[in-house]
């Protein structure tokens, strides 16, 4: 089976600036594929670019095996949900998802038919009289969602469709994306800034920054192996941590040493590190530092370290050190007992951590 | 820090009492200077020329007498020609209404492709088609004349029609322009997706959207048209003349005896057709003088 | 085919127009400058002999008397309409309950055209009949109001038509003007403790540049135009006292049968046109392409 989408290679420039660089990316039928990045890095162009909306300079971009790259947008057998859902403001509802079918040709009969499926899968059928303006949000959404679901098409794509929400909505939402997405098993690109989104959504996610890919991979992988520094730090909420530290090769893997003001340097061991240069950033997730009292494990190493700042938030406690010169955040459970100017024993889970190097910013690891 | 002086509460509203007296007599005196020369000629077309002379500018008529209106509208001379308004009224008829609806469509088809459809150059061709609605029409005055006589169409209303249309095509398109470009750009996308083609979008999704840019266009087009003199009176003749320049004549006409009355009952005549827009659609008007005049 | 044609459909539609702009608009432009530098009299002539025209048209006094006529009228017409225009706008922000009304009637004038109005004034005007005689017929019986008919004095009766027509719509822009600015920083400085008219001089006034600019430019724009006007109210006298160059360029062309001065006459209005309105339009063009 051919992969439902395959891009190859893409190129787009707009005069001199280069917007989108050497982009390659496929899924497979029933993939859901998450464009996420921060805004200007290209993502949305390449969304564009996909639905020919937008020309490419050079490449190629193939749709169920067939190439696409010059076909208009109408007969690359897509459809598409946009940020503001771009529904017709003079027509209703119905009217809204049945104007395509009716572009096509397509009999009243028919049209009614798939309109009334759609409808009532989305909840809608209520809703067929009334005017966008008369809707809410979410309902639009629904709406929108209503158009591109009655063209039955190769490859839904959207485009930071729940940007426009506010919070509690978003997240309703987007766990109905996610159920369509079970439900129908169609494929979809999905264009969002906001890395949740990617995470909870995505079976693939393309990580994009500056017209340039930077990492494709599953939801996992991109957040337990981040290619690169800026994968890392963009990635999972808080942040990444990334520690400057000095690297010692011996009989056992390496040690790193991580300064600190007003105390003896914090040295962590990895046995598995065959060879790294002599000075790299250790990246750890805020959930693998933790409270020695309240954690336990062979495999864990523990250190006293220096506590800044406390944050209680709910379900877990945040708590700020400073390592390397860096600010380090370190997820702990409710229970800490951890105080502000006080010392304490953290764990640090080495099994989970990432190095990169200082200069290049690329993976070691 | 504020300056803060114990002020008497008492005296603060009678302060306020006063200068909001001060302000609507500000206003009205105003709204006279406005009204005073509407009531002038009402007041001057509603009196016989023996009143005019001896009585003063401002009076209400003693008698009121509509022999001035009949004569504006059926027997007023304007050069050899004794057949008062009525003919040079149904001129700017025929003259206006066409103009306007061809210039409102083309500038909203206009408006659609530059708004919506940006193409290489088409930022620059708004640009040079707008200036186009800034020159002194002066400068186009003997080229027009010119071409009118060789095509045929010198003296003819069709020729006037031809010539508003194309100097208008400028400020309509920019009413367009301005109005289409708050429509999002994702709507026009999202019909491409669907398979709709440039016009089919068109007339499907911009054209319903668009009665209140038309209701000031047209108001602004038929205004700039229907009071137009320069157009007029260069290139129409005897028969074909519209309103404006025929009331220029009935009051500069040097024969006979100047009859102030008529004059004035003529040109509340002219006046009428787009006194009685504005005041029934206003508002429309001024946001069309003010469309594109204020940001935001 | 058919493809093609969609695909350009945007430049097809925009092209006749834009070829109607070039030849109608920049074609004449072009052709009136290229007469302006002939001999023509009372038909065109194509062989050019240099600014001989230009030469004539700055020696002749008639011109002078217009162009000095049209920097006169268009200093008092911007700057008191404006300034009328200003005080109305203000007094109208102050929350008027009959605003609606006050402001149909302020604007009215700008609906009329200038024949209309040149025709009222010229009887307001009118020195035996009508105001003149009327403050006379009040018992003042020294009262004279002949500026009309005074060759010195009859280009201001012109500003007094011209300002009561277009002040209306100066306070329109104006008062839409004092309106944009953000409600929010007029609250601050409200609970500032700041007294109104510093609101208006220090804050409102200095954030509508870009509206001033507007208005002089419409103002402006109207004033070099101002044909219809003088026609109506003193036909371009007494004598030519009234002239403007765009009554200039219309006798030379129409009545003189003078081609070579209406084309040069219409060419200088052009290039002081061009001088005020390009640097505008280049500034409010980039300001809405963001």
């Amino acid at each position: 089976m051919s992969p439902i989408l395959e891009i190859k290679n893409l190129n787009k420039n707009y005069g001199p600036t280069n917007i989108l660089n050497d982009v390659n990316a496929s899924i497979e039928d029933g993939e859901f594929l998450v464009l996420v990045g921060p805004s200007g890095c290209g993502k949305s162009t390449l969304l564009n670019c996909i639905a020919g909306l937008e020309p490419i300079t050079s490449g190629t971009i193939r749709i169920s095996g067939r190439d696409m790259t010059h076909v208009s947008p109408k007969d690359r057998d897509i459809a598409m949900v946009f940020q503001s859902y771009a529904l017709y403001p003079t027509m209703s509802v119905a009217k809204n998802i049945t104007f395509g079918m009716k572009v096509r040709g397509i009999e009243k009969a028919e049209q009614d038919v798939k309109l009334a499926e759609v409808a009532h899968l989305l909840q809608i059928e209520t809703l067929l009289d009334r005017r966008p303006a008369q809707l809410s949000g979410g309902q639009r959404q629904r709406v929108a969602m209503g158009r591109a679901l009655v063209r039955n098409p190769k490859l839904f794509l959207f485009d930071e469709p729940l940007s426009n929400l506010d919070a509690k909505l978003r997240v309703e939402m987007r766990t109905e994306i996610k159920k369509l997405h079970q439900n129908l098993g169609a494929s979809m690109v999905y264009v969002t800034h906001d890395q949740i989104e990617a995470m909870t959504l995505a079976t693939k996610i393309v990580v994009m920054k500056g017209g340039m890919v930077q990492q494709i991979g599953s939801p996992a992988e991109i957040y337990m192996r981040p290619a690169n520094l800026f994968v890392a730090d963009f990635m999972g909420s808080p942040a990444m941590n990334l520690i400057p530290a000095r690297v010692n090769m011996n009989g056992k893997g390496a040690s790193f040493t991580i300064t600190r003001s007003a105390a003896p340097p914090l040295v962590l061991h990895d046995e598995n590190i065959k060879s790294l240069p002599d000075n790299v950033l250790l990246g750890l997730r805020p959930e693998d530092i933790g409270d020695a009292s309240l954690r336990k494990g062979r495999k864990l190493q523990i250190s006293n370290c220096h506590v800044d700042v406390v944050e209680p938030a709910g379900a877990d406690t945040y708590v700020l050190m400073t390592l390397g010169g860096v600010e380090v955040t370190a997820r702990l459970q409710a229970e800490t007992a951890a105080q502000r100017g006080a010392n304490m024993e953290f764990t640090f889970n080495m099994a989970k951590a990432s190095y990169f190097d200082a200069n290049t910013g690329e993976r070691l690891n | 820090m504020t300056n803060s002086s114990i002020t008497n509460p008492l005296r603060e509203m009678m302060k306020r009492f006063v200068l909001r007296w001060l302000l609507y007599l500000l206003l009205c005196t105003f709204a006279l200077y406005y009204m005073m020369p509407l009531f002038v000629m009402i007041t001057t077309s509603l009196k016989n020329l023996e009143e005019i002379r001896t009585g003063s500018l401002m009076s209400l008529p003693r008698e009121i007498t509509l022999a001035a209106w009949s004569t504006a509208w059926s027997s007023a001379c304007t050069g050899i020609q004794c057949e008062g308004l009525r003919p040079y009224f149904w001129n700017s008829v025929l003259l206006a209404v066409p103009a306007v609806l061809i210039s409102t469509i083309i500038g909203a088809i206009n408006g659609y492709v530059v708004a919506q459809w940006r193409f290489k150059l088409s930022n620059v061709l708004f640009a040079l088609m707008l200036f186009g609605c800034f020159i002194p029409f002066q400068v186009v005055l003997l080229p027009m004349a010119r071409v009118l006589g060789m095509t045929g169409l010198a003296g003819s209303i069709s020729g006037l029609i031809f010539v508003h249309v194309i100097y208008g095509i400028g400020f309509t398109t920019l009413f367009f322009r301005n109005y289409y470009v708050t429509i999002p750009v994702e709507l026009v996308k999202a019909a491409k997706v669907d398979g709709a083609s440039f016009w089919r979008i068109f007339f499907s999704i911009f054209l319903p959207l668009s009665l209140p840019i038309i209701v000031v266009t047209v108001i602004w087009q038929f205004t700039q048209i229907w009071n137009d003199f320069l157009f007029g009176v260069s290139f129409s003749q005897a028969g074909t003349q519209p309103i404006t320049v025929a009331l220029n004549n009935i009051v500069n006409s040097t024969t006979g005896v100047k009859e102030y009355n008529v004059d004035m009952a003529a040109a509340i005549i002219a006046a009428l057709p787009t006194l009685l827009v504005y005041i029934v659609a206003g508002k429309y008007f001024i946001r069309g003088l003010t469309a594109g005049s204020v940001k935001g | 085919m058919m493809e093609w044609m969609e695909k350009q459909m945007p430049k097809l539609v925009l092209a006749p127009s834009f070829a109607a702009s070039l030849i109608f608009v920049y074609g004449f432009i072009g052709w009136t400058a290229w007469v302006s530098l002939t001999k023509s009299k009372l038909l065109p002539r194509y062989d050019i002999v240099g600014p001989i025209q230009y030469q004539r048209l700055f020696d002749s006094p008639r011109w002078d008397v217009a162009l000095s006529n049209l920097f006169v009228f268009g200093f008092l017409f911007i700057v008191i309409s404006m300034l009328l225009g200003l005080v109305l706008a203000i007094l109208l922000d102050q929350k008027i309950r009959t605003e609606g009304v006050i402001r149909t009637i302020y604007l009215y004038p700008m609906a009329l055209s200038l024949i209309v109005t040149g025709t009222a004034w010229k009887w307001i005007l009118n020195p035996g009949l009508g105001f003149e005689a009327m403050v006379q017929s009040w018992g003042w019986d020294s009262f004279t109001f002949g500026w009309l008919v005074d060759p010195d004095m009859a280009i201001y009766t012109v500003v007094i038509a011209g300002v009561w027509q277009a002040s209306g719509f100066v306070m329109a822009l104006f008062l839409a003007g004092l309106r944009s600015v953000d409600q929010e920083i007029i609250k601050a400085a409200q609970v500032d403790g700041i007294p109104t008219w510093r609101i208006y001089s220090s804050i409102i006034l200095p954030s509508m540049a870009a509206v001033f600019l507007s208005a002089f430019i419409v103002l402006a724009h109207l004033a070099i135009k101002s044909f219809d006007l003088v026609i109506a109210l003193t036909g371009g006298g007494p004598g030519y006292a009234t002239d403007l160059p765009a009554t200039y360029m219309y006798t030379m062309a129409f009545a003189r049968g003078d081609i070579g001065q209406a084309a040069s006459s219409a060419m200088v209005m052009m290039m002081v046109v061009f001088a005020i309105v390009v640097p505008y339009l280049y500034s409010e063009l980039r300001a809405r392409n963001d």
